[in-house]
């Protein structure tokens, strides 16, 4: 168990090394002089200096590299060029929408796979089974921003029972803040949903051919306590797996959603900071969704290891 | 109902056009113990999955299963996981399988006695030891919290074999019990299996094409070739004087001190051919194709069982070879 916590935690660690200097080097990689653009064509070679000097792009890229990560552990993460802001503030207000947004998605999803892809096992063969497949196989396909823009169509122009887009504060009207989270979640939790529904089916048809699970009957469960009581949970290992890596595909599709429905989320601050060329801002916050990638796997690892004793001796 | 724990009449398996059990009829008397034996693919497992009612997807019987009153074979899955653990149940024959991996071994046989009993906790815990101890298990307390994975090969057969006892049933099936576990440990696992199903006079079903296990634990032996039994009666007369040439050809190929050399030069007697695929069983005997006594009666006429023996041609042995 300690072998294997620390053969975690180091590949944690290495992993948010490697993606700090990967990030810091794309953005310098982009090229050009940023306090220029920033400032624009009519600034003067003095001013456009000073503002190099004060945010610190006139030193040699590995002292910046080293005081980004200083600044960022002490949580730090910069400031904006235009405005002055603190990268920390900007991205805290805009996490109020983006992890209810993701946070909801992934859990309708689940909400969604989980008896679907039961369902779909149970009927493997039958034409049910195959409907179920072929929903879910549709599901992939469709995109999730063409989702989201035909639920706007059916729910916000047709039915006009939930805003199309757009987005009201929490600390305005925490209700319609919520109705403008309905249909981005649904169809973040749609698209989510098909592609986990596919998992489930063949980790449950996986393990229910599995010896144990005819021990489990022979014991005097019936094929759905069976199913409950020692398939869902040995198939709980495969799938907690792959919720871990659902959670990249579940950040990008939050940053097209949140574009579809002009919601000013994290995703759309990123988007909107990379057209500016806000060097800093964008390379904080990537780094901190990074961040919270790698921290979800590093969790999940945990989890397998609370989940499957077998993992637990190390080796 | 009768003093039979189990009663097979007719029984078929199959799976669509495919028929892997033809006609099996068999008896096991209260507290009896009968050997089933037969090649890989004969139908013993099947067979023994039909009476559990645990035949995978897509197959199906006919005939009756009569077992404690009932035909096991027109019951619901519901009905059947009352009996399953309870008055008839199995154990499987690789123990590095069959256990939840995710699950300590206490919880699987504590579950078991509290789904089919009122016991309490605590009762069902006590019980679980007592039967890990009659199971020669080191330390119960301990084995009770173990995870599979933790032990050996033998001690999880161990552990199959007292969850198949838990209940008192009234018949066992034993499909290959020790098949997959090491020559040394193969003894006393049969033995602890063999004294445990005596002393509360279970009857035992025992799958094995081990002949010497049966001649060690059975009291009537049945032998399957390709899903019909071909020849059963009493252990001691079938082996010591075996009609059918298949059980002939079975006696002959096991290994013995007499009919090995240590030096590598000796050869062990086979029975020639292989057992025939079960879609293209042509009519008369399924054996005759690689039965040197076959005749053409063998190649036209599906012999009848008489007596226990389904052979036009009974070897007829006066005196032990």
């Amino acid at each position: 168990m300690v072998t294997y916590l620390i053969r975690r935690l180091v590949f944690f660690f290495g992993a948010l090394f490697a993606a700090s200097v990967l990030i810091f080097i794309l953005i310098r990689a982009a090229g050009g002089n940023v306090a220029a653009i920033v400032l624009g064509r009519h600034a003067s070679a003095n001013a456009i200096d000073a503002l190099a000097a004060e945010y610190g792009l006139d030193r040699p890229l590995p002292v910046q590299y080293i005081d980004w990560i200083k600044g960022m552990l002490h949580g730090d993460l910069g400031r904006s060029f235009r405005t002055g802001e603190s990268v920390a503030d900007l991205v805290v207000s805009r996490l109020s929408i983006s992890i209810p947004l993701a946070l909801s998605g992934l859990i309708l999803g689940l909400i969604i796979a989980i008896p679907a892809g039961v369902f779909a096992a149970r009927n493997a063969g039958r034409p049910v089974g195959a409907f179920v497949g072929l929903l879910s196989q549709i599901g992939i396909a469709v995109p999730v921003f063409w989702a989201g823009i035909l639920l706007s169509l059916l729910f916000g122009v047709y039915l006009g029972l939930l805003p199309t887009g757009g987005w009201v504060p929490w600390s305005v009207d925490p209700i319609q803040s919520i109705r403008s989270l309905v249909l981005p979640v649904i169809s973040l939790g749609l698209i989510l949903g098909a592609v986990m529904t596919r998992y489930v089916r063949s980790a449950i048809l996986d393990v229910m051919n599995q010896d144990y699970v005819r021990t489990a009957r022979a014991c005097g469960m019936t094929e759905s306590q069976a199913l409950v009581q020692v398939g869902l949970r040995n198939a709980s290992l495969p799938i907690v797996t792959v919720i871990g890596l659902q959670m990249a595909e579940l950040i990008g599709g939050t940053v097209i959603i949140e574009t579809v429905f002009s919601i000013p989320g994290l995703s759309r601050m990123i988007l909107a900071n990379v057209a500016a060329r806000e060097v800093i801002v964008v390379q904080s916050t990537v780094m901190l969704i990074i961040v919270f990638v790698i921290f979800v796997n590093l969790m999940v690892d945990l989890l397998y290891s609370v989940l499957d004793p077998r993992t637990r001796l190390g080796q | 109902m009768t003093d039979s724990a189990m009663d097979v009449r007719d029984l078929f398996v199959g799976n669509g056009d495919l028929q892997a059990v033809r006609g099996v009829s068999f008896s096991i008397p209260v507290g009896g113990r009968m050997g089933l034996v037969g090649e890989s693919g004969s139908g013993k497992t099947l067979t023994a999955l039909a009476m559990m009612g645990l035949l995978p997807v897509g197959w199906s019987t006919e005939g009756r299963i009569l077992h404690d009153g009932v035909d096991l074979s027109c019951q619901s899955d519901s009905q059947l996981s009352r009996r399953r653990g309870r008055t008839i149940s199995m154990v499987f024959q690789d123990p590095l399988t069959a256990l939840d991996p995710v699950r300590r071994v206490g919880h699987q046989i504590i579950s078991l006695i509290r789904r089919h009993s009122d016991a309490g906790k605590a009762e069902a815990t006590e019980q679980a030891k007592a039967l890990f101890r009659q199971m020669n298990l080191p330390r119960p307390a301990q084995m009770l919290r173990a995870y599979p994975h933790q032990l050996s090969g033998g001690q999880r057969q161990r552990i199959m074999i007292a969850i198949a006892l838990a209940c008192y049933p009234q018949l066992i099936i034993a499909d290959e019990p020790t098949t997959a576990l090491d020559t040394t440990v193969q003894k006393q696992v049969l033995r602890t299996l063999d004294v445990a199903v005596r002393e509360r006079g279970t009857a035992l079903l025992m799958i094995t094409h081990n002949l010497p296990i049966i001649a060690a634990i059975c009291d009537t032996v049945a032998v399957m070739y390709a899903g019909r039994i071909v020849e059963a009666g009493p252990v001691a007369e079938v082996f010591s004087k075996p009609r059918h040439p298949y059980t002939m050809g079975l006696l002959r190929s096991q290994p013995t001190m007499d009919n090995i050399a240590l030096d590598g030069s000796s050869r062990l007697p086979s029975i020639r051919g292989t057992v025939p695929p079960l879609q293209d069983l042509a009519i008369g005997c399924a054996f005759q194709p690689r039965c040197e006594f076959a005749t053409d009666k063998c190649r036209l006429e599906t012999p009848k069982v008489i007596e226990g023996l389904s052979c036009w041609h009974p070897i007829v042995l006066d005196a032990e070879e």
